[in-house]
């Protein structure tokens, strides 16, 4: 609130009451944000506590039942396994948001530190990690996936493993730029002539002021992994069945709906499509509000 | 003087190189300066863009690198920058510095009572424990006029005023014999600079501590100093001490700058045509 | 005596958020007659540039400005979008403080030149080219032909600055606003480009309102002079300068050093928003 006052009248400050952190935040995410926050978290919320919430055993088949159409019993209907899809669905989730979330925080963990390192020392050692960004840029995700899974067998881990390479440059470019920009201000000169070290520096400046842009980059990420951990999923070469996941219950999906049932595969796409929604909505809104705060 | 000179600067020289693809000479942005700084004493810097002014201060404190010439401060060497990080220390408390801009020579996430304590932390004597550096820290924004309330402020929570004196606190945080301000009243209001400068002169009596008072703004510098330097293109056209330089100015560029001063009965003058 | 060209009468400009109202504009008053020089004078938060902005009427759509403005008669606040639009560009010409945030980096500075004149008056580019030529020479630009052809990162500040006076003149404007137009020039070329500012204002009868901080250089270029505390006029007049009546003003001249003599401690201002109030509640 405070900040947009200043945008608007230049050079006179105006004393506006600081707002809470629930306030800010809508603040930062506007209505549609919010919502797509809500949203977020309400399927979050239902991973989380799907041992709780699930009406049924997602690993439980009942081929009695199996292919049935959306009844009082199954809201969702059931898969060529008889398998309840809407518990299968909330165990899923838990996977679809927990493998991009560790994709995320590896990559982002590993990119930041590259980055602020390339940005902080500049010269040769800027010149190196950059050139080891752009090889891992050129690579689409999937490829690293695929090497990884190649190496060390389909899990969801090695698929992991591989996408947190592939991502590293994403978060590095933006937050190497955002280093330098900060790195050339006085106030980081300053903190140099105090006799601060370099690592110091680095981490007590610069980095808080790199934070909000680092969150927002990540976020935005997040959407390309879950779509990333997805496919690999639907090419068999991530989680293995019969455990539930989002992508594989759309490779399953897709033989039940040549049966005309094409309840699995839908609802499969469609809460993918949901979350990567709600997060890249986010994900926009943060970026936009980092960039605007500068 | 008996006293020997706190910095000694003989024929500094720095060299830019030329921007690619244009004529390959470097550019000179400071060509054969020489200067001393005694303990105790204001000496000012006067030139306008272009001068050299800011770049001398800057190698004083090692922000940039000496092509040519000497720099010693207390007779040790600098011109070839800091060998270590202990160097760096050790050189931070004998000069510190104070920016022109004080919208971003501040720390924007750090509470400015942090930004004090972590200076104090580097540069204090002993192994004193977290309170009192915490105590200390108050004592010192207190003595640039900024009490208790202040300590927890974040820099977007003060006034330009307000955050020179911080960045003027946190030189002093260093104890350092020498300061350098770099243009540091130029983007203040004038009743601001009044109030800084007074600071200033405060500080001055309570402490031995001598400026190096970069500016151009002859009117500042006539309030704030006792001897200056006059730069131009890189070089020193005219020294002496401030008052008799400003009152009875012999070398036509001092004379050109003094006569620009817009005062009482005062009016502009054209110069002849602009060439670029 | 001339009449006014321009005159605010009891200017507001209210700054409404969720949370407050400030009055950042509280009630300004002057006028401009043909052919004079008014100096605005006040330090940063005083209400100057908002008082430019109003008077273009470019305050940020969340002011709520009130009061009359008037120029030549025609009043701005309720003025149509062609009738703006033609006031804007061929009764007003603008310089600011930082001329290249004003210029397209990717044009020439004969395209900055004659655009407007060329697009919204019919004239042909030769035509304005060889005027714009004249107007250089006259503000000092030496090889005026050549720097038609040059781009603004070529120009130094000064010489941009020069330029932005002659594309102003370009326009043959009846009224200059000039926002703290040598702020950030040296004070040699401040000096220059005041003069020919006020050289070229006389020789074509323009009416000047002058923004700055320094009132010595307001002093010295303008007729008048208008000295501005917290969104208010707290004096005006031809001698203010010389005989300054209200404590703000008289407090203002008294803080800033001087090359003449060096005081003990510089007179601090004790001049605050209570004092203000409590001086108008007294009036």
């Amino acid at each position: 609130m405070t900040i947009s006052m200043e945008k608007t009248v230049k050079g006179t400050a105006v004393a506006v009451r600081q707002p809470g952190f629930l306030h800010r935040g809508y603040e930062r995410l506007g209505l549609l944000g919010t919502a797509a926050a809500a949203v977020l978290l309400l399927v979050a919320l239902s991973a989380a506590l799907a041992p709780m919430l699930a009406p049924y055993d997602p690993d439980f088949p009942d081929l009695l039942a199996a292919l049935s159409g959306p009844t009082a019993d199954h809201p969702l209907g059931t898969d060529a396994l008889g398998r309840d899809i809407l518990s299968r669905l909330m165990w899923g989730a838990r996977i679809t948001l927990a493998g991009p979330g560790l994709v995320i925080l590896l990559s982002t963990v590993v990119g930041t530190v590259l980055a602020l390192v390339a940005s902080w020392c500049g010269g040769r050692v800027d010149t190196a990690i950059s050139w080891v960004l752009d090889i891992l840029f050129a690579v689409p995700g999937i490829v690293f996936a695929l090497i990884s899974v190649a190496i060390w067998g389909p899990s969801l881990l090695t698929v992991v493993a591989g996408l947190a390479v592939a991502y590293v440059p994403y978060v590095a470019r933006v937050v190497r730029g955002a280093g330098l920009r900060e790195r050339n201000l006085p106030y980081v000169s300053a903190a140099w002539l105090q006799g601060h070290s370099g690592a110091g520096i680095t981490l007590t400046q610069i980095l808080p002021n790199v934070q909000g842009i680092v969150i927002a980059q990540a976020i935005s990420s997040l959407g390309f992994a879950v779509i990333d951990l997805a496919a690999v999923s639907f090419l068999g070469l991530g989680v293995q069945p019969p455990t539930a996941d989002l992508g594989l219950m759309v490779k399953s999906g897709f033989d039940s709906v040549l049966r005309g049932h094409p309840a699995e595969a839908i609802a499969a796409g469609a809460l993918i499509i949901l979350i990567v929604w709600c997060v890249t909505v986010i994900g926009d809104r943060l970026t936009t509000t980092a960039r605007s705060m500068r | 003087m008996n006293t020997e000179a706190l910095v000694v600067a003989r024929n500094l020289r720095k060299e830019f190189p030329a921007p690619k693809g244009m004529k390959s000479e470097p550019i000179v942005a400071v060509d054969d300066v020489s200067f001393e700084l005694f303990p105790n004493e204001c000496l000012a810097i006067v030139g306008e863009s272009g001068s050299g002014k800011t770049t001398v201060a800057r190698m004083l404190v090692g922000l940039e690198t000496v092509t040519g010439g000497e720099l010693s401060v207390r007779g040790e060497a600098r011109s070839k920058g800091a060998g270590s990080l202990a160097d760096r220390r050790r050189w931070a408390r004998e000069v510190q510095y104070v920016f022109q801009d004080p919208y971003s020579s501040l720390n924007p996430r750090q509470s400015i009572g942090d930004t004090i304590q972590a200076s104090l932390a580097l540069h204090a004597r002993g192994n004193p424990g977290k309170r009192e550096l915490k105590l200390k820290a108050q004592d010192i924004l207190d003595s640039v006029g900024l009490a208790a309330p202040f300590f927890g402020k974040r820099p977007h929570q003060l006034s330009g005023g307000q955050r020179q004196r911080v960045a003027i606190a946190r030189a002093l945080a260093a104890d350092p014999a020498v300061i350098v301000l770099d243009e540091a009243v130029a983007a203040l209001d004038v009743s601001i600079q009044a109030q800084i400068l007074n600071l200033l002169s405060d500080i001055r009596s309570q402490r031995e501590v001598s400026y190096l008072f970069i500016s151009h703004d002859l009117a500042v510098v006539n309030q704030v100093s006792e001897r200056m330097i006059v730069m131009e293109q890189g070089q020193v056209v005219d020294a002496g001490r401030t008052a008799e330089l400003l009152a009875n100015p012999t070398h036509p560029y001092t004379r050109s700058l003094r006569a620009a001063v817009p005062r009482q009965g005062w009016k502009p003058v054209r110069r002849e045509r602009l060439a670029s | 005596m001339s009449e006014a060209l321009l005159a605010l009468d009891d200017v507001r400009a209210v700054l409404h958020s969720r949370h407050q109202s400030q009055a950042l504009l509280n009630g300004v008053s002057f006028s401009i007659a043909k052919g004079e020089a008014l100096g605005l004078v006040g330090e940063s938060g005083s209400g100057k540039s908002l008082t430019t902005r109003a008077i273009t009427r470019m305050l940020d759509p969340a002011f709520e400005v009130s009061g009359s403005i008037t120029f030549d008669g025609a009043p701005v606040l309720s003025m149509g979008p062609s009738e703006l639009r033609s006031y804007r560009s061929r009764d007003i010409g603008m310089i600011f403080q930082d001329p290249r945030a004003h210029v397209n980096p990717v044009h020439t500075v004969g395209d900055f030149l004659t655009e407007e004149l060329v697009r919204n008056r019919g004239l042909s580019r030769g035509e304005v080219e060889h005027r714009a030529v004249a107007l250089l020479d006259e503000v000092g630009v030496r090889y005026p032909e050549r720097r038609l052809t040059q781009y603004p990162h070529e120009l130094s500040g000064g010489m941009l600055q020069r330029v932005m006076i002659a594309s102003v003149l370009l326009a043959e404007p009846r009224l200059i606003l000039a926002d703290e137009p040598t702020t950030a020039l040296d004070v040699t070329a401040q000096s220059d480009v005041m003069a020919i500012l006020d050289e070229q204002r006389r020789a074509r009868g323009l009416s000047l309102l002058f923004i700055t901080h320094d009132l010595e250089l307001a002093a010295a270029c303008c007729d008048r002079l208008a000295v501005m505390y917290a969104g208010e006029i707290v004096e005006q007049g031809a001698h203010v300068y010389e005989s300054p009546g209200h404590p703000y003003t008289i407090e203002l001249l008294g803080a800033r050093p001087s090359i003449d003599e060096r005081l003990d401690r510089l007179p601090v201002l004790r001049y605050n928003r209570e004092i203000h109030e409590q001086l108008k509640a007294e009036a």
